[in-house]
């Protein structure tokens, strides 16, 4: 919201401060101030100049030979605007003086013609983007005026951030109520300028014909509301014989001052009360209107409205239209209609002042993609009890403006009449919810300059009567108890930390897994990534109805494509060692009618050396069983019980970004896979040529229904163990799993471990074998064991391996 | 004196000698030779010793073999120790002989929580310590628990302003973490002091402070008696542990539909540099708060006359930009190893 300062002293006259002030008690209040603008910003030296005459200039045909009196003396100007005319006022830049966007006007010859200065343009003075020729003045002046002080240019802008629960403060009357403190005085409705006495009171004693539902009419117009719901209440009056031409100066003044673009007397007139009270109005030309009569009423689907901005719109039956007799004249609290515009032919107005429901006004906005300021106020709430006021202001300004005569009576169609509401305030709940203790006589202070009306009713409780243009917000207790807190001060209550109670809620384990799960990772010498959940065609099977980009419009169903796009990114940065893990939801179909199914996974992708490079020995670069290592690593976290890998699926188009034949399945112990890891396919991403093998491995992690247990340490032993080496000849089909295995069941209640610590094949080992050397570790927990009795069972072990496994021992 | 005492006394001596040449000895090879003089087998003067054992009577042998034995094994293990002693030496010898001190060591890779992980960890470690438990909810949601439940009525222009995004059958990504607000309350009874930490996603196209999908993390505390005085005290305590014990905090009115009152929240840290000199940050917004709005607690089955709670939403991510001077929130996708190195061992 555009705030003009000049306009709140105009409405406040008693409220002595500065823009600064009211920028800092406005964001005390809640609604901060972004941008605070000084519009006489370099227009100092501005004058308003006449041009006397204007003659054509000899050398060219697009130049102009003008006159000007500068209030001091008449001297020659060099213009080139189509729209200069002897007896205008314009503003004007004299020699020396430097204009808004850093120029400096200088004495100059232009084609042979001395040029003493220059008649300004509203661009070129920075007040808008009209370049269409010089800013013509309308008004009384003198020549040599100020510029700045007779365009009201004395001012400041303030952008005020108002809060969509807020509609009273889209208005400069609402924004001077939220600044006025104790001793401020009252707010008062500025004179009209040009306004006589006898005009006013002429409008003022109009008389007033209420409708019940049934319609209302005049010789004139006519008004019938069809949807009383969508539009409550609807009021208009006639002003016959009006002049429409440029506004005078301080009613452009007052709507350049807050950033809106003059357009006509009639129309700058609605848009100034819009401005002032916040009430949306609309001026058709009544000799449009088929029969004078308004109705207001569902749009037939279908039908058709070119509206103000020039666009042919197609309406539906849910939005609501004003008519005439025959068709859509405006959309309803959003945009007038381009053939009831008021021209220059237009002698009688019927000005137009509505409450249209909020939500039917958003709906028809989004519809169309078209939002006004008329459908900004609507959708959250005009004020249901200024409706009169805003028409007979609005009325007055367009006599004083536009001339003409306001002409009797006043149409007010409405089935149902407003009242206030009020509202019931419990000062003992206040304290239960703020925690401090407000005297009734404290909760009045704070309340009554806001406009609201605090009475005693019974016992303890006060009623509280609430104004029209707070209707919209305040309907319960707990919005006056949010007024007291905010008019009383946030920073006035204490903030000192009393007793709590432990809360009911556990700690969700899944939290404490993932904490695992990082510090490992960290370790382990892994980054933590985060990728945004969008992912482009082939990634997920979730689709994004309104994506940010097409591209990426859907949720992804795995995390490391994403991951794999950061190894690009830093490939193709020269970071050539990238260890990225991502712990992220991913997202499948649901099943229908239900909601997608979330997943949170782990994805991780490795390229580069193992350790960091050291002069003293080659850099050696990740493998599988680097991979391997990792997932075991995060088995205990992640799965209780064992993952192990196995060959996945041979389906080329299974592999996902993995080689195919290089892509293994993680399944937990009962067999069902959990996850893929292998190396990835280096078709499938983009790498630089001296790029190595990227890995990625990415398993889901489980919902966890609890928190992981902390096991109790083993004691150590108190006896020494035993070491046994065994070199195994074993077959290439023959997987070590099924020989560890065997070792392991096998190797009766002493044997503890048995790690293998080395592979060889080669001279020796017969063709299709390896030999892998096992080390065995027995123990008994209360003695020491004899060689014997180990022996004994290496002795059946090797027997059996033989005889079961066909796995033979080296050297025998 | 008896042949028996001779010979002790010979082994003694002898051991003494020995000793003092191993640790005279000043490398493996001069060790070597101390060992072969005493202990070899053919030459070794201790061997030498107990040839004569047959000149002893036999009653007089075990005595002295036993003490030829303690004197072998003092003496192996002392040669054993100066061995390592020569080795680790030389070791040094070599480094400070061949090499350069300031040679690079060897390191190793060292891994990073993402930044924004680390804030949340951090703010998660203050609000534990005033009785929070973790919470969690979905990424997918449904309006009602978007909004409606949370007093934002669909056709309100608060539901606006969140530019939601849709999935089909009337499903979206939550735009914020209330919604586990309500999920939290449905499930348990007061009290509740839970802390829901979660990505969210609204359609907000990348730039220097925007990005579609963002971490939020989201307070909520409900129980009789809880009252605006316990919001502002908890988040002013939250702020002084956060950001220091001279941290002053601010609260500005605001609306959110589901609180009442609202507030924006504002800290201002105040610190001091090397010098002792005082020095203080402008006012930097941190945060939502407010009372939750009877409505809410309506809508998820909890009594609004008896029990009353307050709310807090802040987003890590902008937190950890404004900590570690982090200007494009786009760095914390992008995932450059060179950004991530940075908060390794935070």
């Amino acid at each position: 919201m555009n705030v003009s300062f000049r306009w709140i002293r105009d409405l406040a006259p008693e409220l002595e401060i500065d823009p600064g002030e009211a920028a800092t008690r406005l964001t005390a209040r809640g609604f901060p101030v972004e941008d605070r603008l000084d519009l006489s910003r370099g227009l100092r030296e501005i004058r308003i100049a006449r041009v006397e005459a204007v003659r054509s200039h000899p050398n060219a045909d697009r130049l102009r030979l003008c006159d000007v009196d500068d209030g001091t003396e008449v001297v020659q100007v060099v213009c080139g605007a189509e729209n200069v005319e002897a007896g205008a006022w314009y503003p004007f830049a004299p020699v020396g003086a430097t204009l808004p966007g850093g120029m400096t006007i200088r004495k100059a010859k232009l084609r042979g013609e001395v040029s003493m200065g220059m008649l300004c343009s509203e661009a070129e003075l920075g007040l808008g983007p009209g370049s269409d020729g010089l800013l013509t003045l309308h008004g009384s002046f003198s020549a040599g005026d100020s510029f700045v002080d007779a365009t009201g240019l004395d001012d400041y802008r303030l952008d005020v951030e108002v809060t969509s629960n807020r509609p009273d403060l889209l208005s400069h009357r609402g924004i001077a109520r939220e600044l006025l403190r104790e001793g401020d005085g009252e707010i008062r409705l500025p004179m009209i300028p040009g306004e006589s006495e006898a005009a006013r009171i002429r409008v003022e004693e109009l008389e007033h014909r209420q409708g019940d539902g049934s319609g209302v009419r005049s010789e004139r117009a006519s008004i019938r509301i069809d949807d009383a719901v969508r539009c409550p209440r609807y009021l208009g009056l006639v002003i016959r014989g009006v002049t429409v031409g440029p506004s005078p100066e301080w009613l452009q003044a007052r709507l350049r001052a807050v950033g809106a673009r003059p357009i006509n007397n009639v129309v700058d007139a609605t848009n100034y009360v819009l401005q002032e009270l916040g009430q949306p109005l609309h001026a058709f030309d009544l000799d449009r209107l088929d029969g004078g009569s308004i109705v207001v009423r569902r749009a037939r689907e279908g039908e058709r409205i070119r509206t103000l901005d020039g666009v042919e719109r197609t309406l539906t039956s849910e939005m609501l239209a004003i008519c005439d007799a025959e068709r859509p004249i405006a959309i309803a609290g959003v945009m007038g209609g381009e053939e009831s515009e008021v021209t220059t032919e237009t002698r009688d107005v019927f000005l137009e002042c509505a409450l249209f429901a909020p939500g039917p006004i958003r709906a028809t906005r989004k519809a169309l993609g078209l939002s006004t300021d008329a459908s900004y106020r609507f959708e959250r709430g005009a004020d249901p009890a200024g409706l009169t006021e805003a028409l007979t202001r609005c009325a007055r300004v367009i006599q004083a403006v536009a001339g003409g005569e306001v002409e009797g009576p006043v149409l007010d169609e409405a089935e149902h009449r407003y009242h206030p509401p009020r509202v019931t305030l419990r000062p003992e709940r206040v304290q239960r919810v703020l925690g401090v203790e407000f005297e009734e006589s404290r909760i009045r202070s704070l309340l009554d300059p806001l406009g609201f009306t605090v009475e005693s009713s019974t016992g303890t409780a006060l009623s509280v009567g609430i104004p029209g243009w707070r209707s919209w917000d305040v309907t319960r207790e707990v919005d006056l108890i949010e007024e007291i807190a905010r008019t009383h001060g946030y920073d006035r209550f204490p903030d000192t930390l009393g007793a709590y109670r432990p809360g009911t809620v556990p700690d969700d384990p899944s939290f404490a897994v993932e904490d695992r799960i990082r510090a490992e990772l960290a370790a382990w010498g892994l980054h933590e990534a985060q990728t945004p959940a969008f992912a482009p065609e082939g990634e997920g099977k979730v689709e994004v109805l309104n994506p940010i980009s097409t591209e990426e419009r859907w949720l992804r169903r795995s995390l490391l494509p994403a991951l794999l796009r950061r190894v690009e990114y830093n490939l193709a940065r020269g970071n050539r060692d990238v260890r990225l893990y991502e712990i992220g939801t991913t997202f499948r179909p649901g099943e229908e009618g239900f909601p997608p199914i979330e997943r949170t996974h782990l994805a991780f992708v490795l390229h580069g050396r193992r350790a960091p490079e050291h002069w003293s020995e080659p850099d050696e670069a990740l493998d599988f069983w680097d991979v391997k290592g990792l997932l075991e690593a995060i088995t205990d976290v992640v799965h209780p019980g064992e993952l192990r890998l196995g060959a996945a699926s041979t389906d080329a188009a299974d592999a996902g970004p993995f080689v195919p034949g290089a892509h293994l399945a993680i399944f937990d112990a009962a067999g069902s896979p959990r996850g893929n890891g292998g190396a990835i396919d280096p078709a499938r991403v983009d790498l630089p040529p001296w790029a190595g093998t990227v890995w990625g491995l990415e398993l889901e992690i489980p919902a966890a229904d609890r928190a992981p247990e902390s096991e109790t340490v083993r004691p150590l032993p108190s006896h020494p163990g035993t070491d046994r080496d065994l070199a195994l000849v074993v077959r290439d089909e023959q997987p070590l799993r099924d020989v560890m295995a065997h070792l392991e069941g096998g190797g009766g209640e002493y044997l503890r471990t048995a790690r293998v610590f080395d592979l060889y094949r080669g001279e020796g080992i017969p063709e299709g074998s390896r030999s892998i050397a096992v080390r065995l570790h027995f123990r008994a927990d209360d003695r020491t064991l004899t060689d014997h009795e180990v022996d004994g069972v290496i002795a059946t072990l090797s027997r059996t391996l033989k005889e079961e496994l066909g796995v033979g021992i080296r050297g025998e | 004196m008896s042949g028996e005492s001779t010979l002790i006394h010979d082994l003694r001596a002898l051991e003494a000698e020995a000793l003092e040449a191993v640790g005279a000895a000043g490398g493996a090879d001069e060790l070597e030779a101390v060992r072969v003089s005493y202990l070899g087998r053919k030459d070794g003067r201790i061997s030498a010793i107990l040839r004569r054992l047959g000149e002893l009577d036999a009653s007089e042998r075990p005595a002295v073999g036993a003490e030829a034995n303690r004197v072998k094994a003092t003496l192996g293990e002392a040669l054993d120790a100066r061995g390592r002693e020569l080795e680790a030496a030389e070791g040094m010898a070599g480094i400070l002989d061949e090499s350069d001190l300031s040679l690079p060591a060897r390191s190793r890779f060292t891994g990073a929580r993402h930044p924004v992980t680390i804030v949340v960890d951090e703010l998660w470690e203050i609000f534990r310590g005033l009785g929070f438990t973790r919470a969690r909810g979905p990424e997918v949601e449904t309006e009602w628990y978007n909004f409606e439940a949370l007093n934002t009525p669909l056709d309100h222009p608060a539901a606006d302003e969140q530019d939601t995004i849709y999935l089909s059958g009337g499903h979206l990504l939550r735009s914020h973490t209330s919604p586990v607000q309500v999920r939290v309350m449905e499930r348990y009874q007061p009290p509740i002091r839970v802390l829901a930490p979660g990505m969210v996603y609204r359609r907000d196209t990348y730039d220097a402070t925007h990005a579609p999908a963002f971490a939020q993390l989201e307070g909520l505390v409900v129980d009789e008696g809880v009252t605006f005085v316990d919001l502002k005290a908890t988040l002013a305590e939250f702020a002084r542990r956060y950001w220091g014990p001279g941290t002053r905090i601010r609260f500005r009115p605001s609306f959110f539909p589901f609180t009442e009152p609202s507030a924006e929240v504002d800290v201002k840290r105040v610190y001091r540099d090397a010098e002792g000199r005082e020095h203080e940050t402008d006012w930097l917004e941190i945060m939502g708060a407010g009372m939750v709005d009877p409505a809410v607690l309506d809508s998820a089955g909890i009594d609004s006359e008896r029990y009353t709670g307050f709310a807090f939403g802040m987003g890590p991510g902008r937190i950890g930009m404004l900590k570690y001077g982090i200007s494009d929130i786009r760095a914390y996708f992008e995932n450059d190893v060179r950004f991530l190195q940075q908060f390794a061992r935070r």
